[in-house]
């Protein structure tokens, strides 16, 4: 069953596109991420233009995210003070992010820009997910604890000026790291079209502290709000919004994403870190061997100016 | 653009009349469709051209015939990848200006059996020719080269010698795959007989690939409001979320 994709300018087979929203979304919301991170490289991997991959993704994103950030909410498991004061850090985020992927766009180096991104960032945090998993794992098998988070722990971040109290999270800091982290998540996002919650959740775990009760919720409920803005952005600036293809990846992803939370509960947590860690990883070396293996043909053709339909 | 178009109309009659003796042959050229409607389910389209000719001859000469699509205009940047710090990155580039984002030639024989007697560059038949690549060296070569391999790939630029079949001396078919995805615009069909390695008669027609329905009003939307669409896409996603987080709430 084939439709034609209005922005994207091509047909793509509609039960292929919601597989892809049924894998993604059932990975996404096993490992309380939201996937996006998968989302692009595969819609690139279809023959979806990269940029077109980018946006459209950004548009999955916002509804896979607010879905689970309203199933959060309802468990009183979001911290709303703290996901709008990342929020507040990633709207400038967003904003020069996209800004900065229209120019790359014109200078023809995007593509490299978001080879060498996911590269980078995916195999750095894969690698480290899956040394944390892998420890956890063999100090479980020792019979040693688990207890990683000391509450009263303090480093660095809890020097900075401009404390705020995060009562549902119980953490009092300053407002500087949460800034920065929701900035980083912003520009990241806008980018490389991901929400950046694999990146996000271990960030506020490690760096802020926050609760694993909250933390998934919270990163919710950013996610869905940077996505917002980073598919208005794209749609008003680039004008590479497919909402076609967005729509089926949507029902896809949202169906996909009940059954992985199921799975989610049947997995225990640093197992399932381990595993996230794994497929980070899978994905960054992919990149990878993309950049660092001779191409097939080393031609590549681009229009100067993408023509917008 | 029409008044281009006209001009060159005129042109090319007042070409023929000068240069053509009275009653030599005359070919008519027949698209099977003049707009190729993009709806929701378009896949491509496959168009046929038939031609005509007319010859004040009892016994018409074999002829042979050249079929020259042209899709519309775009500037091409054609990437090198090179080796750089161990990985591979886009080191240089040519642009092609204003060169077809479509380009068939289709033929019944091939190309240089049908000019034997005349230089292939002077009536512009094959790719190449059409084209106007006109290397300098070898980096043009290269460059040119890539770009009709790849569009070739995508399917957008074709050489075929045998996709076109003559039914009797005098009338003939030609199929033209439009792949999905070729630009929307105006094609322009060029078609040339030959006789004996000779041109013999000329003849232009032209279809047009358009946008129609909802993927013509999302197309239009996304482009001339931005912000309006990205507001509905961005409330469409809110409320598919909405509806599964109630569709699937289960405890």
């Amino acid at each position: 069953m084939e439709i034609f994709l209005p922005i994207a300018d091509q047909p793509a087979n509609v039960l292929v596109l919601l597989a892809l929203g049924v894998a993604v979304g059932f990975l996404g919301a096993m490992f309380g991420v939201g996937g996006g991170f998968l989302m692009t490289p595969l819609l690139v991997f279809l023959g979806i233009g990269p940029a077109v991959a980018v946006a459209s993704s950004a548009n999955y994103m916002a509804a896979s995210s607010f879905s689970g950030a309203l199933s959060y909410w309802r468990r009183r498991m979001v911290d709303l003070k703290l996901a709008l004061t990342l929020f507040a850090g990633g709207l400038l985020g967003t904003f020069s992010g996209v800004w900065l992927f229209t120019k790359l766009r014109a200078l023809g180096q995007l593509d490299l820009l978001i080879s060498v991104s996911y590269l980078v960032l995916l195999t750095a945090v894969g690698g480290f997910m899956l040394t944390e998993g892998l420890l956890a794992i063999w100090r479980q098998r020792r019979g040693g604890s688990l207890v990683r988070r000391r509450p009263g722990a303090r480093s660095w971040v809890h020097g900075l000026p401009f404390k705020i109290r995060f009562t549902q999270s119980k953490i009092y800091i300053s407002a500087i790291p949460v800034c920065l982290i929701g900035y980083l998540m912003g520009a990241l996002g806008a980018i490389m079209g991901f929400g950046g919650g694999f990146l996000l959740v271990p960030m506020l775990i490690y760096v802020l502290r926050v609760p694993t009760t909250t933390v998934i919720g919270t990163s919710n409920v950013l996610t869905m709000a940077t996505m917002v803005i980073a598919t208005i952005s794209h749609a008003a600036t680039s004008h590479l919004v497919d909402g076609v293809l967005a729509l089926f990846l949507m029902i896809g992803g949202v169906t996909g994403a009940q059954f992985g939370a199921r799975a989610a509960q049947r997995i225990p947590a640093e197992r399932l870190r381990f595993l996230l860690g794994l497929l980070v990883l899978a994905v960054g070396v992919r990149f990878a061997v993309e950049l660092l293996a001779r191409p097939d043909n080393l031609f590549s053709i681009r229009p100067a100016v993408e023509v917008v339909p | 653009m029409r008044a281009r178009r006209l001009f060159s109309a005129v042109g090319a009659i007042a070409v023929c009349l000068v240069s053509w003796p009275v009653g030599a042959d005359q070919l008519v050229l027949i698209p099977s469709t003049t707009t190729v409607s993009i709806a929701s389910n378009y896949v491509g389209a496959s168009i046929a051209v038939f031609g005509a000719v007319s010859t004040p001859s009892q016994e018409p000469p074999d002829y042979d015939a050249v079929i020259t699509v042209t899709g519309p205009r775009q500037t091409l940047i054609v990437r090198r990848k090179r080796r750089m710090l161990g990985i591979w990155v886009n080191a240089d580039s040519r642009t092609f200006a204003d060169i077809p984002s479509f380009l068939f030639v289709l033929s019944n024989r091939p190309l240089n059996a049908i000019a034997t007697t005349t230089n292939p560059n002077r009536n512009r038949i094959g790719l190449e020719q059409a084209l106007a690549l006109a290397p300098e060296n070898d980096r043009d070569r290269a460059f040119g080269a890539a770009l009709i391999d790849i569009e070739s790939e995508r399917g957008v630029y074709s050489e075929k010698t045998d996709a076109i079949t003559f039914f009797s001396p005098t009338v003939f078919r030609a199929d033209v795959a439009v792949s999905s995805n070729a630009l929307i615009g105006a094609y322009d069909i060029d078609a040339k007989l030959f006789s004996k390695g000779e041109l013999v008669a000329h003849s232009r027609s032209a279809f047009e690939l358009v946008k129609t329905g909802t993927v013509q009003f999302i197309a239009a939307a996304a482009r001339n409001d931005g912000l309006l669409y990205g507001f509905s896409v961005a409330l469409m996603a809110l409320g598919m979320g909405w509806l599964a987080s109630i569709v699937f709430q289960r405890e």
